[in-house]
């Protein structure tokens, strides 16, 4: 099995489907410096020009809205920011003008646009640097929000966005840039829409987003060695959202814990609890628990940022409460810090 | 040449008349959609969308009733979409605020001001590297240019050296507020001028100076390829939103009105085929067939159907991929 990190799987869809398709093109504030997007834009200019890769001026609506005309006038645009939490400055172009063009065009023009966007945490990244915002963009109807959190899910779910002729918010986080797995030998789309259990269990399902399946499968893995079987569920695709191994698994299992990247109030955690409770009522053995950012802005200070965001010890603290079990042992444990890259596997 | 004047006068009397029909059936609430009227604007986008010719793209605003019909000539569409119903262009999802015609180059038209400027960009960018020679056109108000998104898009495009018309439609006002107490600087144009893109201003009401206007304008986008910024002025007849006079409210005075009035688009292009010699009758049977064609319009458009409940779910995302 063919091994890479997720920045590669990245860069691989990108250079594939730009190989493939001349309509595809790369844009966007700094992807074309000598950092290249955390490495995920190396080699582009260099195969493909700089007409189908180049940096910006800093005007994200502009950038977006550019990708929609693009997007409708034939083109396959690629649109990059690096934080998403500036995309909020784009937010009139996507929830005006993206997500009802098609509709509002009464089918006659298509929108194949993909906006890239990453999610940043850690190192005193503070209030304007640590959003994920899922949650916002799949409120609206007409946009596609993708958030992989594998290697091969990156580069399977990157090459279908960029086909797929409806917009797609991409979402990839930071930390899991270091991140090898195993990839398929050869690069295949991955259907958009489609959720993946990371891990088969039978006591309690968790429901886990971008970062926190690692967190997630962490637990699980310290969980097993006394004997507890979780099963952990990554959606990969926020909307549209594949609900039914969710409910599977929540028939199997009876207990459910939605560990989000994200605020929980008014989220997509709450979401998978308002869907799940509506068709597994009965099955649900104890009340569903959703865990997710701490209700405020994300603080720098690092005692203050450990306690904002939940992490494994969160996680197997709530199963331990859900399953009636004595608190597990972790003085062992090692535990992640962003001091220590995450490399995977998972 | 007269031909050339008479299909202008044409365009002009198509749309004045269409919108005086709007404003006749307005009342019984059956085109219950918000009007931004055009009326007064007529020269600019006649005289813009006949120098454009075919090889063009086009984007406007909320107040696009003149573009659609300059545009298309369509007027069965245009009153089936401000009806509502399934045979408007857009099915009667878009309404009077959301006019296109894809397939004859009007991309867009959008109510939140100045949201299709960078639209329009990418568009331009897209003709750019195809090398199609296609020239993108651009509508907006002077709401607009206070907008950050015109200034970020008009940067970009000069950036990028693009085939692209902005049109700066100024009627002195957004919503009800004068440019004197929105602005604060002197010319929009001084401004514009720092950038790489050429300036071109004018308060004609002419619609066969504005076409020479933008003839020599699409010119220039060729010759010396990057944007052109055309900053041409007008009078709002009517209200900003709605079919009425507001000129008893207070912000404005009905004698601008009337001082502009005198030289009214659709009047002056008249004068000016009278002048040619063309005949009053000729002028009449003219008008008579574009009257008749209207009516009939609204006849069909009342006649039509909207669109069935199931259509509400059609089309917030296509169904097919690149293979």
């Amino acid at each position: 099995m063919k091994k890479i990190s997720y920045r590669e799987a990245i860069n691989e869809a990108l250079t594939l489907e730009m190989s493939r398709d001349p309509s595809v093109f790369v844009y966007g504030i700094d992807v074309a410096d000598h950092k290249n997007i955390y490495g995920t834009t190396k080699g582009l200019i260099e195969k493909f020009g700089n007409l189908r890769c180049f940096s910006t001026p800093l005007s994200e609506e502009t950038l977006v809205g550019f990708g929609l005309g693009a997007a409708i006038n034939g083109l396959r645009p690629v649109n990059v920011h690096m934080r998403v939490d500036f995309l909020i400055l784009a937010m009139n172009q996507i929830v005006n003008m993206i997500s009802s063009f098609q509709y509002g065009s009464a089918g006659k023009l298509k929108v194949p646009l993909v906006i890239r966007a990453i999610i940043g945490k850690g190192w005193g990244q503070s209030y304007q640097h640590s959003k994920s915002l899922h949650s916002f963009f799949a409120h609206v109807p007409g946009l596609k929000v993708v958030m992989p959190t594998t290697p091969n899910d990156a580069r399977g779910l990157l090459i279908s966005s960029i086909r797929d002729n409806n917009p797609v918010i991409f979402l990839e986080h930071r930390f899991l840039y270091d991140a090898v797995d195993e990839v398929s030998e050869k690069a295949e789309p991955i259907p958009i829409g489609k959720s993946k259990v990371l891990r088969r269990g039978r006591d309690l399902t968790i429901v886990s987003t971008s970062w926190m399946n690692v967190e997630a499968m962490e637990a699980s893995m310290i969980l097993a060695k006394r004997g507890v079987s979780v099963e952990v569920i990554d959606p990969r695709t926020i909307s549209p959202l594949d609900i039914e191994p969710i409910v599977k698994s929540v028939f199997k299992t009876g207990h459910l814990i939605v560990a989000d990247y994200d605020w929980i109030n008014c989220g997509f955690g709450s979401e998978i609890t308002a869907q799940i409770s509506e068709k597994c009522f009965g099955k649900l053995k104890t009340p569903i628990t959703r865990l997710g950012f701490a209700p405020t802005p994300c603080p720098c200070t690092r005692p203050l940022e450990d306690a904002y965001y939940p992490n494994a010890i969160d996680i197997i603290r709530n199963v331990e409460k859900m399953l009636g079990l004595s608190p597990t042992d972790l003085s062992t444990e090692t535990f992640y810090t962003y001091e220590n890259k995450f490399k995977g596997p998972f | 040449m007269k031909n050339f004047s008479i299909n202008l006068y044409k365009n002009i009397y198509l749309i004045r008349t269409a919108e005086e029909a709007i404003i006749s059936v307005y009342e019984s609430d059956e085109m219950k959609t918000p009007m931004h009227m055009s009326m007064g604007e007529e020269a600019i986008i006649c005289g813009i969308i006949s120098a454009l010719g075919n090889n063009a793209q086009t984007f406007g605003t909320y107040r696009s009733h003149a573009l659609y019909l300059a545009v298309t000539g369509d007027t069965d569409g245009f009153f089936a979409e401000l009806y509502g119903k399934v045979n408007g262009p857009v099915h009667g999802k878009g309404g009077s605020m959301h006019l296109m015609a894809p397939e004859k180059g009007l991309l867009a038209t959008s109510a939140v001001v100045a949201s299709t400027i960078p639209v329009a960009v990418g568009a331009a960018y897209t003709n750019k590297t195809r090398k199609n020679k296609k020239v993108v056109a651009v509508f907006f108000g002077d709401g607009a240019i206070d907008e950050g998104v015109f200034w970020e898009s008009l940067n970009f495009a000069c950036l990028l050296k693009l085939p692209i018309l902005f049109v700066l439609e100024d009627n002195g006002l957004a919503v009800h507020t004068s440019d004197l107490k929105r602005h604060g600087y002197k010319s929009i144009d001084a401004i514009v001028k720092n950038f790489n893109c050429k300036v071109v201003s004018s308060s004609t009401t002419d619609v066969e100076k504005i076409y020479k206007i933008a003839k020599s304008a699409l010119k220039n986008i060729k010759a010396a390829s990057k944007p052109i910024f055309l900053h041409l002025k007008y009078y709002r007849y009517l209200e900003h939103v709605g079919i009425n006079e507001d000129f008893s409210v207070g912000y404005r005075s009905k004698k601008d009105f009337e001082s502009w009035y005198k030289v009214d688009p659709l009047i002056m292009q008249r004068k000016r085929l009278l002048n040619k010699g063309i005949s009053k009758q000729l002028i009449n049977k003219i008008e008579e067939k574009i009257k008749i064609q209207i009516e009939q319009s609204i006849l069909k458009a009342k006649g039509s159907n909207f669109p069935s409940k199931q259509d509400l779910y059609k089309d917030v995302f296509s169904e097919t991929k690149r293979k």
